[in-house]
C-alpha cells in the first residue's frame, strides 16, 4: 500500500477475513463507536485531562514499515524471552517460540489473526468481554473495530514458564493509527510474564497508539504483564487494560509511561473470586508538556481479596499528570485488602500533578488504604548525596531513579528488574 | 601536609547564631577531637564544614590550604577531599548503596573517564569485610532499613571508599553499643594516617578510648572554650562539663 492508498481510520470497521462472530462483533462495535460521544471537559471521567488531543479526523492507516523494523527492537530485547513477536505498523514481521518444550506443552503463542482461525472459540469467550468503564468506551469500541495486529497468548493447566514472552509494536508514519491488541489467558495454576513495548521510529512523527489488552487469570494462576510505553513524543496515546482474576490467582501489571504527548491508561482489576490478587504498578517519567492520565478501578467482588496499586511519576519542565482511582468494595466481599497508593515527585516548579483517590466500600470488615503524595526532591536527601561529591544534576538524577526504581523492584523476577532497571536509566 | 583552617567563625540558622566566633586549626597526619554538652553547636561546626545550605556563615573563614571553601557547593568541598560522616545519614528510597557509591566515585574522574567496575567491587569488598558489613547491602537502598548501627558502619564505609584528606565525625558514637563502637572504631583507625585529617566531634569521652586523638577541643557557646591534649577528655569525664561553665571562657587556638 502507499501512501496515497492510505484511508482515514474513520472510513469504518476493516475487513479482514475472519469468523462471522468476529465480523458481527466488530460491525456493532462500529456503531457503538460512533454513537458514543466524545470526551468532554465537563465529564467528570475526563476531569483535568486535555481532551483536545483526542480528535481523530487526520489518522490514517499505518502504512508499510519501510527500512529494518528489527534494528528498532533489538536494543530494547530482553535477552532470554520465551517467545517474542515483532509487528511493524500493525504487519507481523517476526514470531518465534524459543523452546520447542514450550510447544509440546500446548503453549499457543500466536497472531490474533491466526487465533480466530484456529482457536475461535477460546477468543470468541474472551475477546474484549469487559466493557471500558473508566471513559474510554468510544476508543475501545473504535480498537474492536479496526483491530488487526494483535497477539493471543495461552497457557495450559499447571505450565508455568519462567522467561517472559516479548512483542513489540513498531509504528512508522506520520499521522499513522495502530491498535495493538493483547489477549492472554492463564489456565488453572499456570505462570506466565508478557513483556510487551510499543516504539515510534521517529521521535516527531504524529500518531495514534490505541491498545488493549486483555488478562484473564484461572484458578491458582500467576500472570505479570509489563508494557513499556515509548511512543513518539507527538502521539496520542491510549491503553486500556482489564484484569480479570479467578480464585487464588495473582496478577500483576506494571505501566511504563515514557512516550507520548497526551497518554491515557485505564486500568482495571476485577478479583471476582476469593483469594484473587492483582498488583497494579505504573511509573511514568513526564517531560515538557507531555500529559500521562491515569484511571484505575480496583474492584473486589469477592471475599478475601486483595489488590495493591502503586502508581509514581516523576514530573519535569511543564509536564502534567492526572491520577484518578477508586477502590471499589462490592457488598459480601468482606475482609477485603486494599491499598492504593500514588507519588508524585515534583522536579520542576512548573509541573502539575493532579490526585484523585476514591474509596467505595459497601463491606464490612475490610483494610483499605489510600494516599496520594506530592512532593519535590528532599533538600535533606539531596544535600546527603551531594555532600559525596555528587553534583545538583546528577544528585536530583539519582533520586528520581531511586523514585521510580521502587516500583520496579516490585517485579518477583529479579532478572526483569534489573532490566527494566537499564531501560529506565536509559531513558532518564 | 594539608590543613584546615577555620578563623573567627560565626554561624546562623534562622537569623539565630549559634557558633560565636570559633577558630580551630587541624593538619593532615592528626586526629582532634570536639567535645561539648548538647546545644554548644557541634553538629552546626560538621554542617557548616559540608555546606549544609541553612547554616549562614555571617563572619569568619574556612580556608582549606589557604582557600576558602564557603561559596563553594557541597559536590564540590567533598571532590576537594573533605568528607562528613553524618550524625543521622539519610535514606535515599530505590538508590543502591552500591551505585550511590558508583556515583560518588564517578563525581571524582575526569569528564569522560568510566569507572572501573571490577576494580571498584574489589575494593568495596574489602572494606565492607574490615567494617563488618555484609555483601547484600551493596544491593540495599542506601541507609534504608539499617539499623542504627549499620547506618553508621556505612558512612565509614563511604569514607573508606572516597579517601578523603579531611573527614569530619558527627557524633558517630551516638547510639552505637559497644560493639558497634568498636567495629566502627576498628574501621577509622584503619583509615587514620599521615594523609588524612580527622575531626571527632562526640559528646562523650568512651569513643576516645577507641580513637585515640592527639588534640582535644572542648565546645560550648559556638565557641571552643579550652584546648589540649587526649587527658583534657579524660578530666572531662570525670568533672563534667559544668566545670568549665563554672570557668571563665577563654579563647585558645588550637595548636
Amino acid at each position: 500500500m502507499t501512501s496515497t492508498e492510505l484511508s482515514s481510520i474513520l472510513s469504518g470497521p476493516r475487513q479482514s477475513p475472519a469468523p462471522d462472530w468476529f465480523r458481527e462483533l466488530q460491525a456493532k462495535a462500529w456503531e457503538e463507536f460512533e454513537a458514543e460521544p466524545f470526551p468532554a471537559r465537563g465529564n467528570e471521567l475526563w476531569r483535568f485531562s486535555s481532551v483536545k488531543n483526542l480528535a481523530l479526523d487526520d489518522y490514517v492507516a499505518a502504512p508499510v514499515f519501510s527500512g529494518d523494523p528489527l534494528s528498532l527492537a533489538r536494543p530494547r530485547q530482553f535477552p532470554e524471552p520465551a517467545g517474542r513477536m515483532i509487528f511493524a505498523n500493525e504487519s507481523l514481521v517476526r514470531a518465534e517460540l524459543f523452546s520447542p518444550a514450550l510447544e509440546s506443552a500446548g503453549v499457543i503463542f500466536t497472531t490474533l489473526a491466526d487465533a480466530l482461525e484456529k482457536h475461535s472459540d477460546r477468543l470468541r469467550e474472551h475477546f474484549m468481554a469487559q466493557s471500558a468503564r473508566l471513559g474510554s468506551a468510544k476508543f475501545a469500541a473504535l480498537h474492536k473495530a479496526v483491530v488487526q495486529a494483535g497477539t493471543f497468548l495461552w497457557i495450559p493447566r499447571g505450565v508455568e514458564v519462567r522467561n517472559p514472552f516479548e512483542v513489540f509494536h513498531l509504528v512508522q508514519g506520520d499521522w499513522a493509527a495502530v491498535f495493538p491488541h493483547t489477549l492472554i489467558i492463564a489456565e488453572d495454576n499456570s505462570q506466565v510474564t508478557m513483556l510487551e513495548h510499543f516504539v515510534s521510529s521517529n521521535p516527531d512523527e504524529r500518531g495514534l497508539g490505541c491498545a488493549v489488552n486483555d488478562l484473564v487469570l484461572k484458578p491458582g494462576s500467576k500472570l505479570n504483564y509489563i508494557g513499556v510505553q515509548e511512543w513518539s513524543r507527538n502521539f496520542v496515546s491510549i491503553q486500556v487494560n482489564s484484569t480479570v482474576a479467578q480464585k487464588d490467582s495473582a496478577a500483576l501489571n506494571l505501566a511504563l509511561n515514557f512516550g507520548g504527548k497526551y497518554s491515557r491508561l485505564e486500568s482495571v482489576s476485577r478479583m471476582i473470586q476469593s483469594g484473587a490478587r492483582s498488583d497494579m504498578l505504573a511509573i511514568s517519567v513526564a517531560r515538557d508538556e507531555q500529559e500521562f492520565d491515569q484511571r484505575t478501578l480496583q474492584d473486589h467482588q469477592m471475599p478475601d481479596t486483595t489488590s495493591d496499586l502503586l502508581y509514581k511519576n516523576a514530573l519535569h519542565d511543564r509536564s502534567r499528570t492526572i491520577f484518578s482511582g477508586l477502590i471499589k468494595v462490592e457488598p459480601g466481599a468482606h475482609r477485603t485488602d486494599a491499598y492504593q497508593k500514588v507519588r508524585n515527585l515534583l522536579l520542576s516548579d512548573d509541573a502539575e500533578a493532579n490526585s484523585m483517590p476514591g474509596l467505595e466500600i459497601l463491606a464490612d470488615d475490610v483494610r483499605c488504604t489510600h494516599g496520594a503524595t506530592s512532593g519535590q526532591v528532599e533538600p535533606e536527601e539531596l544535600f546527603y548525596l551531594k555532600s559525596r561529591g555528587i553534583n545538583d544534576l546528577s544528585a536530583k538524577r539519582l533520586i528520581a531513579r531511586g523514585f521510580l526504581n521502587e516500583v520496579v523492584d516490585r517485579l518477583p523476577e529479579e532478572r526483569l528488574s534489573e532490566y527494566l532497571h537499564q531501560q529506565i536509566e536509559a531513558r532518564l | 601536609m594539608s590543613s584546615i583552617v577555620i578563623d573567627d567563625l560565626h554561624v546562623s540558622v534562622a537569623d539565630k547564631e549559634i557558633i560565636q566566633g570559633l577558630s580551630l586549626e587541624f593538619s593532615t597526619g592528626e586526629i582532634h577531637a570536639v567535645m561539648g554538652p548538647n546545644g554548644s553547636g557541634k553538629s552546626t561546626l560538621a554542617k557548616v564544614m559540608a555546606g549544609h545550605p541553612d547554616y549562614q556563615v555571617t563572619r569568619g573563614e574556612i580556608l582549606m590550604d589557604g582557600v576558602s571553601i564557603l561559596e563553594m557547593e557541597p559536590d564540590e568541598r567533598s571532590r576537594r577531599g573533605l568528607f562528613m560522616a553524618f550524625q543521622y545519614p539519610m535514606e535515599i528510597p530505590g538508590v543502591s548503596n552500591a551505585n550511590f557509591l558508583r556515583a560518588a566515585l564517578q563525581a571524582r574522574l575526569p569528564e569522560g573517564e568510566e569507572l572501573d567496575a571490577i576494580e571498584f567491587y574489589q575494593r568495596l569488598y574489602q572494606k565492607m569485610d574490615l567494617l563488618d558489613i555484609r555483601r547484600e547491602f551493596t544491593g540495599r537502598a542506601v541507609n534504608e532499613g539499617f539499623s542504627g548501627g549499620e547506618k553508621k558502619r556505612n558512612e565509614i564505609l563511604q569514607l573508606a571508599m572516597l579517601e578523603p584528606t579531611f573527614a569530619v565525625l558527627d557524633e558517630t558514637d551516638s547510639g552505637l553499643d559497644i560493639d558497634a563502637l568498636k567495629v566502627v572504631a576498628k574501621g577509622v583507625n584503619t583509615i587514620c594516617g599521615p594523609g588524612i585529617g580527622i575531626l571527632l566531634i562526640t559528646h562523650y569521652q568512651r569513643l576516645l578510648n577507641y580513637i585515640v586523638p592527639d588534640f582535644v577541643h572542648v565546645m560550648s557557646e559556638g565557641r571552643i572554650v579550652r584546648s589540649g591534649g587526649k587527658e583534657l577528655a579524660l578530666e572531662l569525664e570525670s568533672k563534667g562539663y559544668d566545670w568549665l561553665k563554672a570557668r571563665k571562657p577563654e579563647t585558645v587556638g588550637a595548636n
